[in-house]
């Protein structure tokens, strides 16, 4: 797989991490990504990411889940095994609630969670290229991509300038798994920060 | 920037102390990177021997039949449905810790939800015993599954009570699980990256998944989180509504009553947040972590318990008040010749001190923030409870309509017994094992919270206020085209 080169720089205030990454968008260069030890509200704007949408796949996993409970029940009672009891109804909806509700809720749980774990590319025994062991722990670790352009050094003065605390060079293996980057994390806005 | 610097009289600091985020990552995974103590070890033993003991009783009950219990005709569900309600209704608290308080927006549940949780899914596991071994040939337990199969195909009946129940444990089970373990894979990705030998960084390597950390993947872990407690708040509530549903739709006297839905709710809110308690004094003090699990975070615990103590007081009373008001004769001796009085009265006053009466004491704040009164009072609201079970069961069960199908007195046999202290063993070791090969604690939550609360914040308030006046500003200009303004989540 291709080798691909990325300057890295490693900061430890978020305070400090929002102006550079203001200033490296504004410089024209593109993040490969931000890696942090915990949700930071606003970075996703700040990189010019889109919004997830996720929950909406999650919305389609429940109806799939409610309409496979209502149909499957439906043809049970209704088509494949009436039973007579007592001259109760056969679509008997109002006793299917509990079942439809669980499985609503089953199917949008699972499937969030695996859609999750696809578009993140997370799964037991995949491997992934640590930028630094401590953008687990406190360090905000900011991964440029190098294109043909880049200049090396100008990028790594740039990144000391505005805060890093190491900015090192590193050499990785481009797609872990399904053979491709995060497909959305190359997708950019416009800087359009004054 | 001129904030006037306003300190909160009401809202206490989720962490104590001035600390960075690397002390708190080696506060919290301290206790994986080392040996465990001997108390760990001595607790270890004790409930891995209980889990024997209950294996054992479980092999008697399979092999010579539900027999080995002393449940009867008459009283057929004995302790065991009692322990069955009693685990489940433990099983409440982790996730309306997790799910319901994170849509409040309950800043305090970040202390505790971890391990509240992983109590969640053990309690479930432990609930999920009873009703599968009380159907005698457990070999069959498949058969409430609707899978296509030759004897009919014959399904399931999908408008029984005992069917939903299967269907609601189940999913509230994997539900619980997924919730728990996606909140875990950041952790996890942090003890991986500490590793100092190589088998503990495969382990948690394959356990991580590969977290990065990557801000995508932190913008789509927030939107799941979120979701799942969505979901997860109208699945808690319906669990428990649906184990009730299991009395409430019978004919039996003392069960068919509607008010059984939210009256086993609130209990199993009030019992799971005793358990809660039990554990988590017991964490803080063993894993030293007073500064993440703070006495504020015990006071509004049990400001929790006090509140649906009273309501499930209040539900005793309301069924007491609808027996004489139905004016059905069975309804009034069940409840006032059977349950009240009679041969099972000391069960009902003993539900009623525990439940009712002593948690009043909670009204109190230096009982509230006094840990021992705490940790004692945790333990009578789970004898309470599961007297509560008990009562429903055996007093409604024991006088029936028929004088000749009636029972005097039911006492468990020791294999019935064993079997509970069974659950305590699985309950615990899980907890035990849990406790050391887990971050107790949601790292990265704390982590989320920090700077924005304490000693920490007060320090820079001036820059963190400007911040989220930022962060607002940011969200009405980004990715809102339409102009609609989207509350941050947390």
């Amino acid at each position: 797989m291709a080798q691909k080169k990325f300057v890295v720089g490693c900061f430890e205030d978020e305070k400090v991490l929002f102006p550079a990454v203001a200033k490296v968008r504004k410089e024209g260069y593109k993040f490969h990504d931000i890696y942090t030890p915990f949700p930071v509200h606003g970075l996703d704007h700040a990189m010019g990411l889109r919004e997830t949408s996720i929950h909406t796949a999650g919305f389609l996993y429940g109806m799939i889940g409610t309409t496979t409970a209502v149909t499957f029940m439906t043809w049970v009672f209704t088509k494949d095994w009436p039973v007579n009891v007592g001259g109760k109804p056969n679509f008997a909806l109002p006793a299917w609630i509990p079942i439809t509700f669980e499985l609503t809720v089953l199917f949008a749980a699972v499937g969030m969670v695996l859609t999750f774990c696809y578009i993140c590319q997370l799964a037991p025994f995949v491997k992934k290229h640590v930028f630094h062991p401590r953008a687990t722990d406190d360090f905000f670790v900011m991964v440029i991509e190098c294109g043909e352009k880049t200049n090396e050094q100008e990028l790594t003065d740039l990144l000391k300038s505005v805060g890093a605390q190491e900015v090192n060079t590193q050499v990785a293996e481009e797609g872990w798994w399904i053979g491709r980057y995060d497909q959305e994390q190359s997708l950019y806005n416009e800087p359009n920060i004054a | 920037m001129s904030v006037t610097k306003y300190e909160s009289q009401i809202r206490e600091p989720l962490v104590n102390g001035t600390k960075t985020y690397s002390q708190v990552t080696k506060d919290i995974v301290h206790t994986i990177e080392v040996k465990p103590t001997r108390l760990w070890y001595i607790g270890f033993y004790i409930s891995a021997a209980l889990l024997m003991f209950g294996a054992y009783s479980v092999y008697r009950e399979v092999t010579y039949g539900i027999g080995q219990w002393n449940v009867n005709r008459t009283i057929g569900w004995g302790w065991d449905i009692t322990n069955f309600v009693w685990w489940v209704g433990i099983g409440h608290a982790g996730t309306l810790i997790s799910a319901i308080l994170l849509l409040f927006r309950q800043g305090w549940r970040t202390g505790v939800n971890r391990a509240a949780e992983a109590m969640t899914i053990f309690a479930v596991m432990c609930a999920g015993q009873f009703p599968i071994f009380h159907m005698g040939r457990v070999w069959m337990a498949f058969f409430t599954l609707p899978y296509p199969n030759t004897r009919g195909p014959l399904w399931p009946n999908f408008n029984s009570p005992l069917l939903w129940d299967v269907f609601a444990i189940s999913t509230y089970f994997t539900v619980s699980l997924l919730f728990w373990y996606s909140g875990l894979l950041p952790d996890l990705a942090t003890v991986r990256d500490r590793a100092k030998t190589k088998l503990r960084k495969h382990l948690y390597g394959v356990a991580s998944f590969g977290w990065s950390g990557s801000t995508k993947h932190w913008q789509r872990h927030e939107s799941l989180s979120l979701v799942l407690a969505g979901l997860s708040t109208p699945l808690v509530l319906s669990v428990h509504t649906i184990v009730s549903f299991d009395f409430a739709t019978s004919v039996v006297p003392g069960w068919h009553t509607t008010i059984f839905p939210p009256y086993f709710v609130a209990g199993a809110i009030f019992s799971g947040f005793a358990m809660v308690q039990t554990l988590m004094l017991i964490l803080r003090k063993v894993m030293n972590l007073q500064d993440y699990i703070t006495l504020g975070h015990i006071e509004a615990m049990n400001k929790v318990i006090v509140l649906t103590g009273s309501i499930v007081g209040c539900a005793y009373l309301t069924e007491l008040f609808m027996a004489w008001y139905s004016q059905n004769p069975y309804e009034q001796d069940i409840f006032f010749k059977y349950r009240i009085a009679g041969a099972y009265g000391w069960s009902y006053w003993l539900m009623m001190t525990c439940n009712v009466i002593s948690p009043q004491l909670f009204w109190f704040t230096k009982l509230r923030r006094n840990v021992l009164f705490t940790f004692i009072m945790s333990i009578v609201v789970n004898i309470g409870m599961w007297f509560e079970r008990f009562v429903i069961i055996v007093s409604s069960l024991y006088r029936d309509y028929l004088p000749s199908s009636w029972s005097i007195y039911y006492r468990p046999s020791i294999w019935e017994v064993g079997f509970y202290l069974g659950t305590f063993g699985l309950f615990f070791t899980c907890f035990f094992l849990f406790s050391k090969y887990f971050p107790v604690i949601a790292i990265a939550e704390i982590k989320y919270v920090l700077k924005g609360t304490g000693e920490s914040f007060k320090n820079d308030m001036d820059v963190l206020e400007q911040k989220e006046v930022d962060e607002f500003v940011d969200e009405i200009y980004h990715g809102h085209a339409e102009g609609e303004v989207k509350v941050a989540h947390h």
